[in-house]
């Protein structure tokens, strides 16, 4: 399915998405990826940051709600993958994200804010096997 | 107040990512699909906030990390792992392998539970379980690697 190149509107959206992790950096002290921030509501909890980390995703959830009272209305959503795919592709998410201590936002907004280069070869890993898994499904298959 | 600023924290990253379009896994695996360059498909949206998310971070990190402690923490609480190691090339490249089959990733799937989908929650639900399984393998590891530290 087709989409629209919108570079204005994805380099605000973007400049949102980092003032979010000033905010959580300056506030908290913290790094906003939330891989960690989600992963972290599970057991074993090692910190007593479990409300703040629950409000933040709380938050994540309900901006839709927000947009579309201001908006008048909800951005395009389309998930075409099935379900048994959904499933699959959750678990890979999941679980690489925790196992790599990062997902998007923390290796690939605040890590590389950080000029951290840990974050910098996740990010190009990730970019990598998630362009060569749509190749393959998008043109092999 | 702590609790409710780092709600409106999760609302402008939220937010961003509806306005920026990256609630809809389309748009992401449009980014991602390179094959579709010579067809005039490709859509770099997904480039433009990975732009504007890093120079508002590196400017703003800049100014925050100057200061002696956050407002509400005893102090910046910074990754100190340094090692590339076999975790962070596993990692990734598991993670991505997820990102390319749904054009899903943590912050999207919980921004698309507000929209109600049945498949953001089917998606959100195996994430979980994923995390739960990695949190629970990555603990051995940790527990014997320990007395050889010492």
């Amino acid at each position: 399915m087709a989409t629209e190149f919108t570079p204005i509107a994805s380099l605000i959206g973007g400049g949102l998405i980092g003032l979010s992790a000033v905010m959580l950096m300056a506030l908290e002290g913290r790094i906003a990826g939330i891989a960690g921030i989600l992963s972290r509501l599970l057991p074993p909890h090692r910190d007593g940051a479990f409300a703040g980390r629950l409000a933040l995703v709380a938050g994540l959830v309900m901006a839709p709600l927000l947009y579309a009272a201001v908006a008048g209305g909800l951005p395009a959503q389309r998930i075409e993958a099935s379900g048994i795919v959904l499933v699959a592709a959750g678990l890979l998410v999941g679980f690489g994200s925790v196992w790599g201590n990062g997902c998007t936002s923390g290796h690939g907004i605040c890590g590389l804010s950080r000029l951290s280069p840990r974050s910098l070869v996740a990010t190009l890993v990730f970019m990598a096997t998630a362009i060569v898994t749509v190749f393959v499904t998008r043109h092999l298959w | 107040m702590s609790i409710l600023l780092q709600f409106l924290t999760g609302l402008v990253f939220g937010t961003g990512l509806l306005v920026a379009g990256m609630a809809d896994p389309a748009k992401v695996l449009n980014f991602l699909d390179l094959g579709a360059i010579p067809a005039g498909t490709w859509d770099p949206s997904l480039a433009f906030v990975m732009i504007g998310g890093i120079a508002v971070t590196w400017l703003g990190y800049g100014i925050v990390l100057k200061r002696a402690r956050p407002v509400f923490g005893r102090r910046f609480d910074l990754p100190t792992a340094t090692a590339i190691d076999r975790r962070i090339l596993v990692g990734p490249a598991i993670f991505g392998i997820g990102w390319g089959l749904a054009g899903l990733c943590p912050g999207p799937a919980l921004t698309a539970l507000g929209f109600g989908s049945l498949a953001s929650l089917i998606f959100t639900a195996a994430m979980l379980a994923g995390m739960f399984a990695a949190k629970i393998l990555g603990e051995p590891t940790r527990r014997v690697a320990a007395p050889e530290a010492l």
